[in-house]
């Protein structure tokens, strides 16, 4: 990718002008720490511009598709109206639209429209959630009512009330300073869920973060921020949910994102940054769900902060979107912290879909799990890249890899690579990866007990996506990912059962 | 005579190019069991897979009537789902797919195909575990991935209990005794005998006759070199027992002189 100097100048002009116009309305504009925060990392931004091919941890993933375009920041845009070919129209999406999509037995329902947060499309029942009032510190803890359990709130609204905890964490986990889109995101902090789990709660139902993303005549961008802070012995679920919305599909029907991409298709650029600060003995299941259409570049970045024996799940089921990476950073900096990273994606036609890991262990007895597997048909295209990083104390680690991937066509490919970094010399590492077909002998077996060709297919690949499902903790969730996978899978146009 | 179920006609086929059956002929009629024994290589599992479509197999000359259809114009699946049956003599893992689903997903496309009504997992169940007790199969292999981590034995059995199942017309069983002990034969060949009937017909494939003493065939074929070299009854599997493979393959090679 040859980029001339003038080239970059144009691009990265945009985004200058994009951000002066918005560091003046941001949220915490006044804010010092806010405003220096954003300063800062536009500018380590400007410094680093978009990583290239020559860049190790971009080897496989082209990203001309974002350099090539300027992008509108989608918040800066009137409400949620979309700009169509004949000018400006409303889009309607009403809470209809809305209920489709969430899965059912969810408790919390966090909205955002273009990064905009949706209040009027939100379900936050607590008195002190989604209304901009920040609980004292000083107050003392009441342990009765949900509302004191949880804080759930746009992260807009935490700003502007100057809550603590945003001060403390926002920035200070996931890095801006070495890396592009973490930095860009940065500089664009404005809105996301805020999500803070008190001391010891336990918020049973799983707390729904959902994105919508509403195309337009010209290209957006938003970037999404969450915050989620568990304390200590806190349990809770969260699940970030990535959905698109296209100009004359606002009726929200649900063909699958497979079936939508079309030449000349407007773009949507989402670059998410979660950082997850996860007390002593916290307990969270953290679900990352990216089903826009192919018209959507989704860049993700997951930091998982892990005190001791801090239990946290990282589940990404990626069904959409055209170019998707999704980075997933725990950090164990507490002995006996404990990591689950488990992944799913499913391309097809010409999406790419690169799975970024970066598993860093910090403490002595902390245990990763890393398992991803791809189903790739079509022209698609997977990268899983797994590197774990052991430092030098973190004796007694136990990190394991295994990335399984089924190829349903000849244009479609895979790149797997393992990155073990080891400064520690008591440690067990392992590491897998494979590359397959679809087992015809046991494509022959099933047919040949009556079962046709193509639900047999059906069942093989639901039954590899469900190696995936199956790490998952029994809940809303995982009931409604088992139900919604089959017609997400190639081929599958309904839900398949289970026993 | 009633009408055969099975009717095999000067098949030829090969296998990526090499002809292996070279010109077999067989009748089966309702309620008939037919032993095939022959040598290694003599083209017995090739007649079982030609039998099940399956595709790396080419039938080069002859036809095949299946209960009045014309088998080599039907795929896998139809041929299962108008009632022919093959235990695989290498049962294939299915990893992710409970074996109790898998077995019900094939009980159904066969009752789909046949315009019955589908059975849930509570009419299912108990018939399921009533033929799992009967073919001495262990209850943990219900919910246990297709024959992943089966032993040999177990596979077999599992073999025989999705054909108590499927209840089909002919069930041709390829090598199932290969691998079990003597216990294991006795469960496998009580199956089969308990399946007997006069609507059902079975094709016995095997390279011993011990088998033959458990389910005992109306007619053996002792196939060499991809053709029947000769049919009798019962008694000639005790005769191969005895004289062993020599002379047939002798046999086999005037023939094709």
């Amino acid at each position: 990718m040859i980029e001339t100097r003038t080239e970059k100048k144009q691009a990265f002009q945009a985004y200058l002008d994009e951000f002066e116009a918005f560091a003046k309305r941001a949220p915490g504009a006044d804010t010092p720490w806010m405003k220096q925060l954003r300063q800062e990392a536009f500018a380590r931004f400007w410094e680093l511009g978009f990583p290239t091919l020559r860049d190790e941890d971009w080897r496989f993933t082209s990203l001309a598709p974002l350099s090539a375009r300027t992008f509108r920041l989608a918040s800066g845009v009137k409400g949620y109206h979309a700009l169509t070919g004949n000018g400006t129209a409303p889009v309607a999406i009403d809470l209809a639209t809305i209920h489709r999509r969430t899965p059912a037995g969810v408790g919390a329902r966090v909205v955002f429209v273009n990064g905009r947060y949706a209040p009027e499309l939100s379900k936050v029942d607590h008195s002190d959630v989604g209304r901009g009032t920040v609980p004292s510190p000083h107050k003392p803890p009441q342990a009765s009512s949900e509302a004191q359990k949880v804080v759930v709130m746009s992260l807009a609204e935490a700003i502007a009330a100057g809550h603590p905890l945003v001060q403390q964490h926002l920035a200070k986990h996931e890095d801006y300073r070495s890396d592009a889109f973490t930095a860009l995101n940065t500089a664009f902090v404005e809105d996301g869920a805020f999500i803070h789990v008190k001391r010891g709660a336990v918020v049973e139902a799983p707390i729904y973060v959902l994105y919508v993303s509403v195309g337009n005549a010209e290209a957006l961008m938003a970037h999404p921020r969450n915050l989620i802070v568990a304390e200590e012995q806190s349990q809770a679920t969260v699940v970030e949910d990535y959905v698109s919305l296209p100009v004359g599909q606002q009726d929200g029907s649900d063909t699958p994102p497979h079936t939508r991409l079309e030449a000349g298709a407007t773009l949507f650029f989402s670059n998410v940054v979660t950082e997850v600060v996860a007390g002593q003995d916290a307990l969270l299941s953290h679900y990352m769900i990216e089903r826009e259409d192919e018209s959507a570049i989704n860049v993700s970045t997951l930091h998982l902060q892990q005190a001791r024996n801090a239990n946290v799940d990282s589940h990404s089921v990626l069904i959409g979107g055209g170019l998707v990476r999704n980075n997933v950073h725990p950090v164990l900096t507490g002995e006996g912290a404990d990591c689950l990273i488990n992944g799913l994606f499913v391309a097809n036609g010409r999406q790419h879909m690169d799975n970024y890991m970066k598993v860093e262990h910090a403490a002595p007895h902390c245990n990763s799990r890393q398992f991803y597997n791809g189903i790739l048909d079509g022209q698609s295209r997977g990268v899983f890249h797994g590197r774990i990083i052991v430092h030098k104390d973190a004796q007694k680690t136990d990190a394991k890899q295994t990335n399984r991937n089924l190829l349903l066509s000849d244009g479609a490919q895979i790149d797997t690579k393992p990155q073990l970094e080891i400064y520690a010399d008591d440690v067990k590492c392992t590491h897998g990866a494979t590359i397959g077909q679809m087992d015809e002998e046991a494509l022959f077996y099933m047919r040949s007990r009556g079962i046709a060709e193509q639900e047999a297919r059906r069942l093989m690949l639901f039954a590899f996506a469900s190696e995936c499902l199956d790490r998952m903790k029994p809940g809303p969730v995982r009931s409604w990912l088992e139900e919604s996978v089959g017609g997400w899978l190639p081929g599958g146009t309904q839900a398949a059962a289970t026993e | 005579m009633s009408t055969p179920i099975l009717e095999i006609r000067n098949l030829h086929a090969a296998v990526e190019g090499h002809e292996i059956l070279k010109g077999i002929d067989l009748v089966v009629r309702p309620g008939e069991i037919h032993g095939i024994m022959g040598p290694n290589g003599s083209g017995k599992s090739t007649l079982a897979q030609v039998l099940a479509r399956r595709e790396a197999f080419e039938v080069t000359q002859g036809e095949i009537i299946f209960d009045g259809k014309n088998l080599l114009e039907l795929k896998p699946e139809e041929v299962a789902a108008e009632g022919l049956f093959m235990a695989f003599q290498y049962p294939v893992e299915v990893p992710g797919i409970n074996n109790a689903y898998f077995i019900r997903s094939a009980v159904n496309a066969l009752r789909k195909y046949r315009g019955e009504d589908e059975m849930d997992a509570m009419d299912f169940l108990p018939a399921f575990k009533e033929k799992m007790k009967a073919l001495d199969v262990d209850e943990r292999f219900l919910n246990r991935a297709v024959n992943e981590g089966f032993s040999g034995g177990e596979k077999k059995r599992n073999e025989i209990l999705q054909m108590a199942m499927l209840e089909p017309k002919l069930a041709i069983l390829d090598e199932t005794d290969s691998g079990l002990d003597i216990d294991a034969l006795k469960v496998v060949a009580q199956g089969v005998n308990a399946m007997r009937s006069p609507e059902r017909s079975f094709v016995v494939v095997t390279h011993y006759q011990r088998l033959l003493n458990y389910i005992v065939p109306d007619y053996v074929h002792v196939l060499a070199g991809g053709r029947i070299v000769r049919s009798g009854g019962k008694e000639l599997a005790l005769e191969l027992e005895e004289k062993g493979y020599g002379w047939v393959e002798e046999e086999a090679a005037q023939m094709a002189r």
